[in-house]
């Protein structure tokens, strides 16, 4: 191992020595999901369609039903897949995303707070909902959440898919508060020091200088976020949510649950998660890349 | 006690102040009158630093005491803010705020600060910018402007919030050796109205030029100070000596 004066082995110097660090180590990537989303070519789906094609041309020669009656079964129930089962995914994500980056937004000020017992219980549960699996915080909200709340005498239901926003929105407030940390601990401390120079309290050096430079480097991983937690809505078919998978399911049992059905059904499925996460990851790749060097 | 302007604005006794082990300041004492320019000269990590960080509360002290027109820096009752208010500060490396331009750099600390009138303001900070000749950048952000274009803009960002001290730290140091000179022309200036400047820097040219009074630190002590008429030419200690030898 190389020996590097100061870090491991004595110094040279009685001053203060600046230690190399491993630039791969500190930063993790992020974006590894949304980096092999953006680098499909957009023709990939065309692909699963051609499997979809093959795969029951061979399987399904010696019974009655074909890969044309499947098609045909497909085509009937898109509208159908797509306008009631799709779009409440797209639903069930826009408002777990809405809620999680309210309060990861929180969260993450709370990471950077000043007061300590504020700042680690912040990080507590960060670190609690970060590193649960999405599917075990999904069940215990389900289960640990009454089907209906009582406030001042009203009482408002809780029904399923709300439970399944709220258990999908947990791990994504953990994911946003580090962002959020992650991004207003990379403005230079510089930048502190010359507006605490020019007697500016720590609140208005948070939000009036600090957190305007954050917001573009914070747009990225945020769609990012936002791309995996679209593409785990599925999910929410364990919790009888009514949403794209369950209602594919109730569909091929209505076509008599033939086996030709799964491939173009869940081909189906797919090539929607594709189209719309796929722009989503490409853009984000880009402004990644845009504003990666700007520091 | 009230301060009055016969007494020193900026006074140092025996400050100490250590990062962990390792002790930077010694016991620094010296004072600065109003209006006086003081230069603070001597090898890197002599602490030079560190002392003039200390005067606005961006670092904190061990042992002894830094007052500011009377009031004790590190007192845990002080305002850090009301003091800051009266001491302005420049930075090698400009740290103007990316996100604003050069108009709004200026503007910024009065109107949230200070809550003064924004109109008032924009006048101000206006003759400001005119002042460190940089008509007609108002609108421009910092990463278009160079160098010393950007600390003429710290400079006019400190001086908008009309403070009776300003503080600078080795802010030529970054700098093209051809946009030294305008930083230096403006700080010249800014002496020369009589504003109280406490400068750290390795431009002893300007040093001579502009202090009332030098002093050369090194390992955390001053080891010699005089006023540059003598102190260039006659210095006594052997450390001094042996760093003017090798800058001169």
């Amino acid at each position: 191992m190389r020996r590097v004066a100061g870090v491991n082995a004595p110094g040279r110097t009685d001053l203060p020595v600046l230690k190399p660090y491993d630039v791969k180590a500190v930063t993790p990537d992020g974006y590894i999901f949304t980096r092999w989303v953006a680098t499909l070519p957009w023709w990939t789906p065309a692909l699963v369609v051609l499997a979809a094609l093959l795969w029951p041309l061979i399987a399904s020669a010696q019974s009655g039903y074909t890969v044309y009656d499947a098609f045909d079964a497909l085509w009937r129930w898109s509208p159908f897949l797509l306008w009631s089962g799709f779009f409440f995914n797209v639903l069930i994500s826009v408002f777990a995303m809405a809620i999680g980056t309210v309060f990861g937004a929180a969260l993450g000020l709370g990471q950077i707070s000043p007061n300590r017992v504020l700042r680690l219980a912040a990080w507590f549960f960060t670190q609690l909902f970060r590193n649960s699996p999405w599917l075990v915080i999904l069940f215990i909200v389900l289960l640990a959440f009454p089907f209906q709340v009582k406030v001042f005498g009203v009482t408002i239901p809780i029904p399923d898919w709300m439970k399944g926003v709220i258990g999908l929105s947990l791990p994504i407030m953990a994911n946003i508060s580090e962002v959020v940390r992650g991004a207003v601990q990379s403005v230079p401390t510089a930048q502190w020091e010359a507006a605490e120079s020019l007697a500016f309290s720590r609140r208005q050096i948070l939000w009036q200088i600090i957190l305007p430079q954050c917001y573009k480097r914070m747009l990225p991983p945020w769609m990012n976020w936002y791309a995996i937690l679209t593409m785990a809505t599925p999910l929410c078919t364990l919790l009888g949510i009514e949403e794209v998978i369950t209602l594919s399911r109730q569909a091929m049992e209505a076509e008599d649950n033939h086996p030709e059905l799964l491939v173009p059904f869940y081909g189906f499925i797919l090539i929607l998660f594709f189209a719309y996460c796929y722009p989503i990851a490409r853009f984000t790749m880009r402004l990644e890349k845009k504003y990666a060097v700007k520091l | 006690m009230t301060w009055t302007p016969d007494q020193p604005i900026v006074s140092l006794k025996d400050v100490r102040k250590s990062f962990g082990d390792l002790e930077v300041l010694k016991g620094v004492s010296f004072d600065v009158m109003k209006g006086e320019v003081i230069c603070i000269i001597g090898p890197s990590g002599s602490g030079k630093s560190t002392l003039i960080r200390c005067i606005n509360g961006l670092n904190d002290i061990q042992a002894g005491s830094i007052t500011v027109e009377g009031q004790e820096v590190h007192d845990p009752k002080l305002d850090k803010l009301e003091l800051r208010k009266k001491v302005g500060m420049v930075f090698q490396q400009y740290n103007l705020f990316p996100h604003k331009t050069a108009l709004q750099n200026v503007m910024m600390a009065p109107v949230l600060v200070l809550k003064e009138d924004k109109a008032e303001v924009e006048r101000r900070a206006r003759a400001l910018l005119a002042k460190v000749r940089l008509q007609g950048k108002e609108d421009s952000y910092p990463g278009e402007l160079s160098g010393g274009q950007q600390q003429r803009v710290a400079i006019a960002r400190s001086l908008a919030m009309n403070p009776d001290v300003m503080l600078f730290d080795e802010v030529t140091a970054a700098l093209d050796p051809e946009t030294v000179k305008e930083v230096l022309v403006t700080i010249r200036e800014l002496a020369e109205e009589g504003m109280t400047c406490m400068l750290v820097t390795h431009e002893m040219g300007f040093a001579r030029e502009v202090a009332d009074h030098i002093y050369f630190t090194d390992r955390g002590v001053i080891v010699e100070h005089g006023p540059p008429s003598t102190f260039f030419t006659d210095a006594k200690d052997p450390r001094t000596q042996e760093f003017l030898g090798q800058i001169l």
